[in-house]
């Protein structure tokens, strides 16, 4: 069967099961949009590249299956590395397909000429510049293959319009070509033992849960290993979902802005078993002075991740889910064999900080209204396997802290780049994937106005998301250091309640749109929020700029030195 | 290029594979993590689909096991060997234009000789040189070479096979792999 490239393009595509790519058309990928018209494969046209990528992204975070997003060249490429730096970052699969000019015009500074593959080269697991169409179908395979083995991440495949117009040979290859690429996926026994034998005499466990738990699917086998050895189980920033908030041993969110049984749970620990994460900067605070008793357990399925921070005593390369089913096979058996020690002295301890130490924001009837407030209200009055999708800042902490994450995959955010802009095309990206459930999107005032025009293609394509926004009218964690590290002498942060006028932009994005500024208005609002079901919905919650993220743990200090909550009589209480 | 590897400097071999772009992989791996290139060679192998590369690092950046494990992430590298001095064959090649005005010429010729040299070309007032070896020896004929003049030098950076076997076992090579 004779295909252009376009068509074995996207063909590749749907052999490769994609049911929705995330795009816009542009000049040198005008061919490959052509044949998406008989394709079974679902478009959704963005408005900029930027909101095609975050909307891959968030498909991919709720669905476990790779996001695809198709470009065209030069400035399209370029709006789209953005989401791949932080797909690469999160390690989110993501097959990113762009346009690239003619393959003997490249290298000229042809119109709409940009060098991809080397733009993109270290924000991607891999990319390839295609110069024949036969080997498309290849390449493809390989792509999605890299983009969802091993730690997953995005992956870029740069197609040159010529090559989109050539004719091949259709074929489906039954082999992969990459003699470099074996991603080591079961743990070493030996090692699986090693780690037994440590758990088996820790008196202060702590389990360490990232975001590598989500992506290996491995919340049951944590859940069973959590509950064999009894131990506390905090969940990072990528984590949240992957242990129940509501669990026993969940102690929530452990680092920079986490919860101070969480953090301090980790500082007086003998043993942390890290599973999936990799010992992030705002997660330990200063290395030096992080969980200074513990021995490590680490298991992680990218080998660089074991040492590069912190030394393990027991590092195991593996796939989470396989590692982590090896290690409740083998505790099974050993606690058969002997006594484990007593954990009640260590919960003990963990339930006293947790008695002393809880979050807490006080809202008044007459306001001004609270952040937490709104969270703990949508929270409250959405169904429990609500999607939340955070930007980055404030509300994203906020989020992070007040919601009670009970299910895996209902928390989206962007953790390792923190890129504001995220949560409106990742909510899209999280509602085309699963549209049975309701998705919210978490964003601040700051945040939204990046790219709310992707609201455009939620109207346009009847995708129903909605968007709190928490509107401090500041750019609010920017302004908190600023009151915090810079004397209060703030320089730029602020950005005003009004402008825009985030109903009015809203209404005129097709979606249905409110303003709370009192907190008696709030619940009542949600529930209208709630029953919008054919198109999208903003609330604008008018929210106390004098709010701060608390616990925080300030940059260069170590996790002892946490502050727990505003002096007494300090500004926003 | 010292012919006595500083205690902060590995030799790598690095089997990739032959696609464009590979060489532009590595170094940009290894400039945006940080890490120091101390001399690298790139040449095909016996076999069209793989070329590889010898570098020399330096690890005062980072430590070793974490350069090779990150190289090893590269799609295209398909294995690593890191190559222990005392178990490696290695050479170096050098070009210099040294001057060489007609009474000096033999001082020059004769270390040419000595260090089983070549001499490439011949002008008035300078010649070019060519000679293989050691590291080390190159130094020391550098050196040597020094007080008469250097135009101007160029080292290839050392290209590094493992020694042969003895007696079987007798390798001590340490294989990087991935998963360790």
């Amino acid at each position: 069967m004779k295909l252009t490239g376009a068509q074995a393009l996207i063909k590749s595509l749907e052999m490769q099961g994609t049911e929705v790519v995330f795009g816009i058309p542009g000049g040198a990928i005008l061919p490959v949009y052509d044949p998406l018209i008989e394709s079974s494969i679902r478009h959704v046209l963005v408005r900029h590249e930027q909101g095609a990528g975050h909307m891959a992204e968030g498909y991919a975070n709720v669905t476990g299956r790779p996001g695809v997003a198709m470009v065209t060249s030069g400035p399209a490429a370029t709006n789209i590395v953005t989401p791949l730096c932080n797909a690469y970052m999160d390690s989110t699969p993501l097959v990113v397909i762009t346009g690239q000019v003619p393959y003997q015009a490249i290298g000229s500074d042809a119109f709409q000429e940009a060098d991809t593959v080397g733009i993109t080269m270290p924000v991607t697991k891999h990319n390839w510049l295609v110069t024949d169409a036969a080997d498309l179908p290849r390449i493809i395979r390989e792509a999605f293959h890299v983009a969802t083995t091993g730690r997953p991440g995005p992956v870029l495949v740069d197609v040159p319009k010529n090559v989109s117009n050539q004719v091949m040979d259709w074929y489906w290859p039954d082999s992969l070509d990459l003699p470099g690429y074996k991603p080591t996926t079961k743990g070493h026994a030996k090692q699986v033992k090693e780690a037994v034998k440590l758990m088996a005499g820790a008196e202060r466990p702590v389990i360490y849960a990232g975001g590598g738990i989500l992506k290996a699917r491995a919340a049951e086998a944590l859940r069973a290993l959590a509950e064999l050895i009894g131990a506390p189980v905090v969940t990072t920033l990528m984590a949240r979902g992957a242990f129940p908030d509501r669990h026993e041993q969940a102690l929530g969110m452990p680092g920079m802005h986490g919860n101070y049984t969480a953090i301090t749970a980790m500082q007086r620990a003998d043993l942390l078993i890290a599973l999936g994460a990799r010992f992030d900067d705002r997660v330990t605070g200063k290395v030096d002075g992080f969980a200074p008793e513990a021995r490590v357990i680490h298991v992680d399925v990218d080998p660089a991740e074991l040492g590069k921070v912190r030394r393990p005593d027991v590092p195991i390369v593996g796939d989470c889910r396989l590692v982590i089913e090896e290690m409740v096979k083998a505790t099974r058996a050993d606690r058969a064999k002997r006594d484990w020690p007593d954990l009640s002295p260590w919960w003990q301890q963990v339930r006293g900080w947790q008695e002393r130490f809880p979050l807490r924001y006080e809202q008044h009837d007459d306001g001004p209204l609270k952040a937490q407030y709104c969270v703990e209200a949508l929270r409250d009055n959405t169904p429990d396997d609500t999607i939340v999708v955070a930007g980055v800042g404030q509300h994203q902490m906020f989020a992070s802290q007040y919601w009670h994450f009970d299910h895996p995959y209902t928390f989206v955010n962007s953790g390792g780049l923190g890129t504001m802009g995220f949560a409106v095309p990742a909510a899209v990206g999280a509602k085309v994937g699963r549209p049975e459930s309701m998705v919210w999107a978490i964003d601040g005032d700051g945040c939204f106005q990046m790219t709310a025009q992707e609201l455009v293609t939620a109207s346009a394509e009847r995708i129903p998301v909605k968007v709190a926004i928490l509107n401090n009218a500041y750019l609010g964690m920017v302004r908190q250091w600023q009151e915090l590290f810079y004397e209060e002498r703030y320089s730029e942060v602020y950005l005003s309640p009004d402008l825009p006028d985030y109903v009015k932009w809203s209404e005129a994005m097709g979606c249905v749109a409110f303003r709370v500024e009192d907190p008696s208005d709030v619940v009542p609002t949600i529930e209208k929020a709630n029953e919008v079901d054919d198109r999208p919905v903003v609330v604008d919650f008018r929210v106390d700029y004098r709010e701060k993220v608390y616990p925080m743990v300030p940059a260069g200090a170590t996790n002892d030195d946490v502050i727990v909550g505003p002096e007494v009589g300090e500004g926003g209480r | 290029m010292g012919g006595e590897l500083g205690s902060t400097h590995h030799i790598l071999s690095v089997l990739v594979e032959n696609r464009f772009g590979v060489l532009s992989r590595v170094a940009g791996l290894f400039s945006r993590r940080g890490y120091n290139i101390y001399s690298l060679a790139v040449s095909p192998t016996e076999d069209e689909r793989f070329s590889r590369m010898t570098i020399v690092v330096d690890t005062e950046s980072a430590p070793i096991e974490q350069i090779t494990k990150q190289l090893n992430k590269l799609v295209p590298v398909v294995k690593i060997l890191e190559l222990a001095e005392a178990d490696a064959v290695e050479r170096e090649m050098l070009l210099a234009t040294v001057k060489a005005s007609a009474e000096l010429r033999s001082h020059v010729t004769e270390l040419v000789s000595i260090f089983e040299a070549k001499i490439l070309d011949v002008g008035h007032e300078a010649m070019t040189i060519m000679a293989s070896g050691t590291p080390g020896k190159l130094d020391a004929f550098s050196e040597l070479l020094a007080p008469f003049g250097i135009v101007e030098l160029q080292r290839t950076g050392r290209i590094a096979l493992p020694k042969l076997a003895r007696r079987p076992k007798a390798r001590r090579l340490r294989a990087v792999s991935g998963g360790s």
